[in-house]
């Protein structure tokens, strides 16, 4: 097995005084993306903020190791400078901030082209407006994945990257992804991404090399991520619980 | 802070020394590196382009010129004398009688500036004055006239700050400006004063039809106390006047600010917008907004955010309506910073602290409609430079 660059061991996580995960474990090699399923309210995005640290999801068992060390109790920031980044689902407006700026703090001079990434994606213009402020939905994905791609982190957190996203900038979005998790290159990689989707689109142009199902906070199916996805259309989350009961967990 | 407190902040006029007391520079060249430092920081450059420049320590003017035609820059004691219809505009729009503050002043005078922009000059550089408190606990009385004639417009930059040794005195600074048909006076106003400084602006603003003033006043540094409330009258149809805010009170500073503004013909519009800190001092926004005429439209807008327990902000708007047929409102906020948005800043790797800093700088970035794009830069700038203390 290639080198682990994130293990989750058995993490149980309490939100607001209710336990959504119940021990969860999974391990992302170095180099390769996993594609997270599951119903809404199972728990996903909550394992991406337990990942980033926010302290709102309070570990209460288990441990989460980032390159061999133990991150658990670390603050997001922290774990931010160690190379884990999150692309927000709902990113708040910073007013007065600029995007540019915003960037410019990402990027921490780290050598990366601001201006010629945004040219690229077509996002320019935003650059001189207030971080999120009056963006649309699709616009939040690029801003946040603009972000992300300055930023230009080890492990990259997506959370359902595509929805609300109309079929071209559907094609700028993945585009994004690919550059950030070096979808393109034909050297081995060394960016690790988790995405979480329930269209699959997403999973055409950025191709997963596992995927997972979660259920009610804990991770059923593990195995190749299309067919998981093929086997959800056709007979829904339920299958995985017995799926799972098939390959006896893996 | 008590009641008792806040009375012993009051300041008494025999307490401090009179300000002709003080020793004046005779001219610029004068004044230390660590005046300018403080100085620039205040705002005051004679680097950058203007049209005039006025400098008045304790109650000296240290220089005064002007390099355009259509500008008169005077020490206001000139005017006076030179001028007999002055008596039209001294004292018509603060009453002399307002309070003990106007009253010492009327009966002596420490200076000011008077400042004229002739009928149709539109002035492209800003005159820049600084009323400087150079000598230690003197009470230094100010009374400065503005007259932007019809058709004229005027961007004036007040800095306000002491020398670097001076911890305590009196600022009393009575100020009436007047806006002549289709004129524009952009008034701005930077105070940095110390930590045991008292200041009273008075400021009175008359607008005449089509005329706009528009307001920006800074304050981001330790200060005993300031009280300012300017009243500003819309007298013509289509007059317009906008004050912004951007106030940031430390521990030990106690800022009572606001400004009336009074609505007295048709179609005239008018706009508050504060923006205040409370670093552990306490900050009242006033907002007045009165509606004496029909089709107008007013706002008022007051945001605070409390870093601390310590301190306070308070809110308070009023609007009075008398017609049927206006547009006012209000909207007024009081909170901390969002923990949403400080955890936001931090999974892009900033530190709590960074992110803190991040937000309140740009909660203080007001966009002020009217002002021109130079000010504002130097307004984020002071912000800026200030961040550190945040
Ligand atoms: N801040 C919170 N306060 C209260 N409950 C929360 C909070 N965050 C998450 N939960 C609860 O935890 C459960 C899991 O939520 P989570 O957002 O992780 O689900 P999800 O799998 O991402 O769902 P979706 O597909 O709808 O995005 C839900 O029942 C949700 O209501
Ligand atoms: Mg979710």
């Amino acid at each position: 097995m290639k080198e682990p660059l994130l293990e989750v061991r058995d993490l149980w996580v309490e939100v607001e005084g209710k336990e959504v995960l119940k021990g969860v474990s999974l391990i992302i090699p170095k180099g390769e993306t996993h594609a997270l399923f599951g119903r809404n309210g199972s728990g996903k995005t909550t394992l991406l903020m337990t990942i980033m640290g926010f302290p709102s999801y309070r570990v209460k068992h288990g441990k989460i190791f980032f390159k061999g060390e133990d991150i658990t109790h670390l603050p997001p920031y922290e774990r931010a400078q160690r190379g884990i980044g999150i692309m927000f689902q709902r990113p708040p407006t910073i007013r007065g901030v600029k995007l540019r700026e915003m960037l410019s703090l990402c990027a921490k001079e780290n050598g990366v082209k601001i201006e010629e990434l945004a040219r690229e994606f077509g996002f320019e213009p935003f650059l001189d407006r207030d971080v999120n402020r009056g963006f649309s939905g699709g616009e939040l994905k690029k801003s946040e994945l603009l972000q992300l791609l300055v930023q230009d982190p080890d492990l990259a957190l997506i959370d359902e990257p595509e929805s609300g996203v109309d079929v071209e900038n559907l094609q700028v979005i993945s585009r994004m992804i690919r550059r950030l998790l070096q979808k393109d290159t034909h050297r081995p990689r060394t960016k690790s991404g988790l995405i979480i989707t329930h269209t699959g689109f997403i999973l055409q142009y950025v191709p997963a090399d596992l995927g997972y199902v979660m259920i009610e906070g804990q991770i059923y199916c593990r195995g190749n991520p299309l067919e998981i996805f093929e086997g959800i259309q056709k007979h829904g989350y339920e299958e995985c619980v017995s799926c799972l009961r098939r390959i006896g967990g893996a | 802070m008590s009641e008792k407190d806040r009375r012993s902040l009051e300041p008494k006029l025999e307490n401090f020394r009179p300000a002709k007391e003080g020793q004046a520079p005779r001219s610029l060249e004068e004044l230390s590196p660590e005046e300018w430092a403080h100085l620039k920081e205040a705002g005051f450059d004679t680097q950058i382009p203007k049209e005039g420049e006025f400098f008045q320590a304790d109650a000296h003017v240290v220089q005064c010129r002007s390099l355009p035609e259509g500008l008169e820059l005077m020490p206001v004691t000139e005017a006076l004398q030179r001028y007999d219809w002055i008596g039209d505009y001294w004292w018509k729009a603060v009453s002399a009688e307002k309070d003990v503050y106007t009253r010492a002043t009327a009966e002596d005078l420490d200076e000011g500036y008077f400042i004229r922009v002739l009928p149709g000059y539109r002035l492209v550089y800003p005159v820049t004055a600084c009323l400087y408190i150079r000598t230690p606990e003197v009470v230094q009385k100010v009374h400065n006239l503005v007259i932007v004639e019809e058709g004229a417009e005027l961007n004036l930059i007040t800095s306000c700050t002491t020398h670097p040794g001076v911890r305590s005195g009196f600022h009393i600074g009575v100020s009436e400006f007047y806006v002549k048909r289709n004129g524009k006076l952009t008034f701005t106003m930077i105070h940095e004063w110390a930590e045991e400084l008292h200041v009273r602006p008075r400021t009175g603003i008359i607008v005449e039809e089509g005329g706009t003033y528009v307001s920006t006043y800074v304050t981001l540094h330790q200060v005993a106390t300031v009280q300012s409330f300017p009243h500003c009258r819309l007298v013509g149809p289509g007059a317009r006047a906008t004050f912004g805010s951007v106030v940031v009170a430390p521990k030990g500073s106690l800022l009572d600010l606001g400004a009336q503004i009074s609505l007295e013909a048709p179609g005239t519009r008018a706009e508050i917008i504060s923006r205040s800190v409370s670093t552990g001092g306490e900050t009242i926004a006033r907002g007045h907004l009165i509606g004496k005429a029909p089709e107008i439209k007013a706002h008022l807008e007051c945001q605070g955010l409390m870093l601390s327990d310590e301190g306070a902000i308070k809110a308070i708007p009023q609007l009075d309506a008398y017609y049927a047929n206006v547009d006012m409102s209000h909207e007024a906020a009081v909170g901390k910073i969002a923990q949403e948005e400080i955890e936001y800043l931090m999974a892009r790797g900033l530190s709590e602290e960074e992110a803190t800093s991040l937000i309140v700088r740009g909660f203080l970035k007001v966009r002020i409609e009217g002002l021109p794009e130079t000010l504002q830069k130097r307004i984020d700038q002071a912000v800026e430079l200030a961040r550190a203390g945040l």
